[in-house]
């Protein structure tokens, strides 16, 4: 039943061996000591000032959405900048192995460049999957995780203990993969897998294994974090807020996560069978005894292309929550906007075929996946029509977050175009596995790391309670862009020359100058992140001329997250609110009622902290890391624990804890006190028509259940 | 949503005062309807791979589905599932009743039936791979083990969680927790019963007759 493996197997160790560390890699070595010294510094650090009970307490065991949200954030952040450095090492590959005749580094063991075939092999692979899934993925689950329930006016996820479950499985991912930079080799054969060089015969080391329960674990984590956010949208909202008033975001969110429920798990099938085959000799996709190759490219590219959809609309939900907030206009076109957004993620079933055109299933077929994939130039263009008629006569102001916002207009222009070009199957089959492709879904997912940032500037006051720099932001923005501009002009060119994707060798020397652009791009990509560091410190130390003393940071901004205070309380809203309008904070302003309180509070009840779910996703990592290297007992053994953490959780329950309505005015109190501790400044003028807005009502205090106060304050707009 | 709009201030309704009461139960069940979407994508994806790896040329040299299913005996076995299935039917109206003892001995009687279908799953394995029908033999073959055996694999977690549930009756009584528990399990255990007549049909009735 089992596979006998190639090489050594004991029952203890399974196929780990010292020989596995690869500690006379040039570039390996040296990076494991600078990580090691990194991790001894944090600790020290972190032992030092005395801070393990406060982590452990605050952010390990946490159940709140929000510091959730906060952990997915850095992780995401930390393997974008992994990411991009695995496409610095591509790009440096490329333009220095350019051409016949150079000689590679000897040192390395290099015929050309300075990487050998097989580590170039694993670079690009490890390059697409965290970008995708280990960096793109999080950072958009983050920021979800943080907005959703404050723009449906919820006190937390539908399931906090499910949501802690699913970040600390996508956790494990992320330490899987990077224990394979150290500790054997991460596969060669491209992201998604080309079959059947993923089966035993032809990949007979542990990198496909790495890659294999990689994807399962950030699969399963991302499946339990989209059950959570459907049914927090459906069943968490608060009174008022009916389908036609949530906002875009959330719609976005609500979208991502149908095509993410229903997609991840083909992936999780398709990932499963390639384990089968090489793990229990299975005849799935093998070249012979009656298995299909296609059929994994088809299982793949079904959740593949859904998958892509999944990080693009959340991008497109950011875009139009920044875009109205900074044109000081409602979005255009409300309804078209959702309608657009489900029918991409409805479409996003249907073309996965235009992946593989070149598979050869016929002309019939070829054309009905052609004509589906040009369907959602459709929705997206209603999409981009919305975006510029929303800014078409607004108040529009460039700060740092829209500044982003129309930067990636400008990369879904490009990305969108090329991309319909390259849904022509007679097009595809020339520009098939070119750099054409990779330089058309850079831009595509561009436009998400734009959306990204411009949706981190544009939500960090809400979170921390100051503003990032915005000099330092626009900066980074274009330096940036001038990366992406270098770097990925060329890269349509070459497509265009004929490059194909993933060469360690580019033998044609015509192609040289234009690698020595985009080798002066990617530099200028490192100053952007040198820009980004720098933006974060100054930021930082300002921090206290940044303060932001309303709850609405922009006095500009239109959803509900803006109403509470900042930076949000740990129980979001002291009194959940009534919704009255589709954009309840800008109806707010408009109406007066922006600083109205509540006159009497109501007990809440909140999850307790937990630390089950690091528990089990530690098991999970150790399940992965040990079927990885065929350590039978640590996998039967983690698996058990895994099984057993979750059955004593659940015996266990938990009942929560009471903040009585008492407690709650206090806490509220407190909060708005820590907010204006500054004498508040003059509250930025909103709404459209000239900023102006009703006079200010005071309501009777007799008025409850459910009327205001007028604020201490009295500031009347 | 226009400034122009004119609104009472007396009469608007700003901080609701009937949030914190929402129904923990219908937001669980809500959760396990999409786990249950996911799973039926799960099926799907497996079909999908039994439907491409099911042509003649895909049992390569080794015994086709004519030769190696047994549609009467996995007869048996779709009877012991319904049959269990409506015992756990039987545990709902019991809870329905508040009927403690009703619902542990239905519960029991669904494991007992599952159980019957897990041995005699473990029984048809055995006999395939007397016959030399092993997954290793082709294609064909590995799609069949895997649409199958997933399926026994999801009735063994539910037999675990019966299990737990025996358990937590037993400690905690209809707490809303167990309750909501038990009202997901019912889902659980009907969806795997809705797959297993799509097992039966395609991979065994459609197999024996091909």
């Amino acid at each position: 039943m089992l596979v006998n493996v190639p090489g050594p197997w004991s029952p203890l160790l399974g196929r780990l061996a010292l020989s596995e560390i690869p500690y006379k890699n040039l570039i390996l070595a040296p990076l494991f000591v600078v990580i090691v010294l990194v991790a001894i510094a944090l600790i020290a650090g972190i032992t030092y000032y005395g801070k393990w009970r406060y982590l452990w307490k605050e952010w390990f065991t946490t159940v709140d959405h929000k510091k959730l949200g906060i952990m997915y954030i850095i992780l995401g952040l930390v393997m974008l900048f992994r990411g991009f450095i695995d496409g610095l090492m591509i790009r440096t590959q490329q333009a220095l192995a350019v051409g016949p005749g150079n000689n590679g580094m000897k040192a390395m063991g290099a015929i050309h460049g300075y990487l050998t075939p097989f580590h170039f092999g694993q670079i690009y692979s490890a390059h697409g999957l965290i970008m995708i899934l280990l960096a793109a993925t999080p950072l958009l689950v983050g920021i979800m995780n943080i907005i959703v329930p404050l723009q449906i006016g919820a006190r937390d996820m539908a399931y906090p203990y499910l949501n802690a479950l699913g970040f600390w499985i996508t956790a494990a991912a992320v330490f899987l993969i990077m224990i394979s930079l150290f500790v054997g080799d991460f596969s060669h054969n491209g992201w998604f897998g080309y079959a059947p060089i993923f089966e035993m015969a032809y990949s007979p080391g542990v990198g496909v294994d790495y890659w294999i329960w990689t994807l399962e674990l950030i699969a399963l984590g991302t499946t339990l974090g989209s059950i959570n956010f459907l049914a927090t949208v459906v069943k968490m909202r608060a009174p008022g807020m009916t389908w036609g008033r949530l906002p875009v975001f959330t719609w976005s969110a609500v979208t991502a996560n149908i095509i993410a429920l229903t997609s991840f798990p083909c992936l999780q099938v398709a990932l499963a069978l390639v384990a089968a085959d090489r793990y229990l000799g299975t005849h799935f996709f093998t070249a012979g005894f009656g298995g299909n190759l296609m059929l994994y490219t088809n299982l793949f590219w079904l959740w593949g292309h859904p998958e892509v959809y999944f990080v693009i609309i959340p991008a497109f939900g950011m875009l139009s929550e920044i875009i109205p907030a900074f044109s000081e206009k409602p979005i255009f076109g409300y309804t078209a906007m959702v309608l657009a957004t489900f029918a991409i993620g409805g479409v996003s079933w249907i073309v996965w075929l235009h992946h593989f055109f070149t598979m050869g299933m016929g002309p019939y077929v070829s054309t009905e996946f052609s004509i589906a994939t040009m369907l959602v130039g459709i929705p997206t263009g209603v999409k981009v029509f919305n975006w510029a008629a929303t800014m078409y006569r607004g108040r529009l102001s460039f700060s740092a977050a829209m500044t982003w916002a129309i930067g990636a207009l400008f990369l879904l222009l490009i990305g969108g175009l090329s991309g319909m070009m390259l849904s022509i199957p007679a097009i595809n089959y020339m520009v098939h596995n070119s750099v054409f492709v990779v330089a058309h879904f850079h831009m595509m997912l561009l436009c998400i790391v734009y959306a990204v940032f411009g949706a981190v500037i544009f939500w960090f006051p809400k979170i921390y309670g100051f503003k990032l720099n915005e000099a330092w932001a626009k900066i980074m923005f274009w330096l940036f862009s001038g990366g992406t501009f270098l770097v990925f002009f060329p890269m349509f060119m070459l497509g265009f020359m004929g490059e194909t994707r993933r060469l360690d060798w580019p033998f044609n020397p015509q192609w040289a100058p234009w690698f020595d652009v985009q080798e002066v791009g990617i530099f200028v990509y490192v100053l952007s992140v040198l820009a980004f560091v720098w933006m974060l410190y100054v930021s930082i130390r300002d921090r206290s001329q940044n303060r932001v003393h309303s709850a609405d940071a922009w006095g500009t901004s239109r959803s509900l997250e803006w109403l509470t205070d900042t930076p949000v309380p740990f129980y979001n809203f002291a009194m959940v609110p009534h919704i009255n309008a589709r954009d309840e904070v800008a109806w707010r302003r408009e109406h007066g009622f922006l600083e109205s309180n509540p006159d009497h509070f109501k007990a809440i009840h909140m999850p307790n902290n937990t630390p089950m779910a690091l528990y089990i996703g530690a098991t999970t990592f150790v399940l992965g890391f040990a079927l990885t290297w065929r350590i039978w007992w640590l996998s039967i053994a983690a698996l058990v624990l895994s099984v057993l953490l979750m059955i004593f959780r659940s015996n266990r329950g938990d009942p929560g804890y009471v903040i009585s309505a008492r407690e709650m005015e206090e806490l509220d109190r407190e909060s708005k006190a820590h907010m204006q501790e500054k004498p508040a400044l003059p509250l930025p003028q909103g709404g459209f028509a000239g900023g102006t807005a009703t006079a200010y009502s005071p309501l009777p205090h007799n008025n409850s259940p459910s009327g205001g106060t007028p604020p201490s304050s009295g500031q009347a707009l | 949503m226009h400034s122009e709009e004119t609104v009472d201030p007396s009469q608007v309704i700003l901080w609701s005062d009937d949030y914190e009461g929402h129904d923990p139960i219908s937001t669980r069940t809500f959760g396990f309807w999409m786990y249950v979407l996911s799973d039926g994508m799960l099926f799907a994806t497996l079909f999908a791979a039994y439907g491409v790896l099911s042509y003649s040329h895909s049992y390569y040299t080794g015994p086709t589905p004519a030769q190696f299913v047994a549609p009467w005996y996995t007869f048996i076995q779709t009877m012991a599932l319904f049959l269990s299935v409506l015992a756990y039917g039987f545990a709902m109206t019991a809870l329905k009743n508040g009927n403690k003892a009703g619902v542990i001995n239905a519960i029991i009687a669904a494991m007992v039936l599952g159980g019957v279908f897990i041995g005699l799953d473990i029984h048809d394995v055995l006999r395939m791979i007397r016959i030399g029908a092993t997954p290793e033999t082709s294609g064909g073959l590995s799609a069949f083990y895997a649409l199958t055996q997933v399926h026994a694999a999801h009735i063994f977690v539910g037999l675990l969680w019966m299990l737990v549930m025996l358990y937590q009756i037993l400690r905690q009584g209809f707490s809303e927790d167990v309750v909501g528990r038990l009202l997901s399990l019912r889902m659980f255990w009907q969806f795997q019963a809705v797959m297993w007549v799509f097992i039966y049909v395609f991979v065994y009735l459609w197999g024996y007759m091909s």
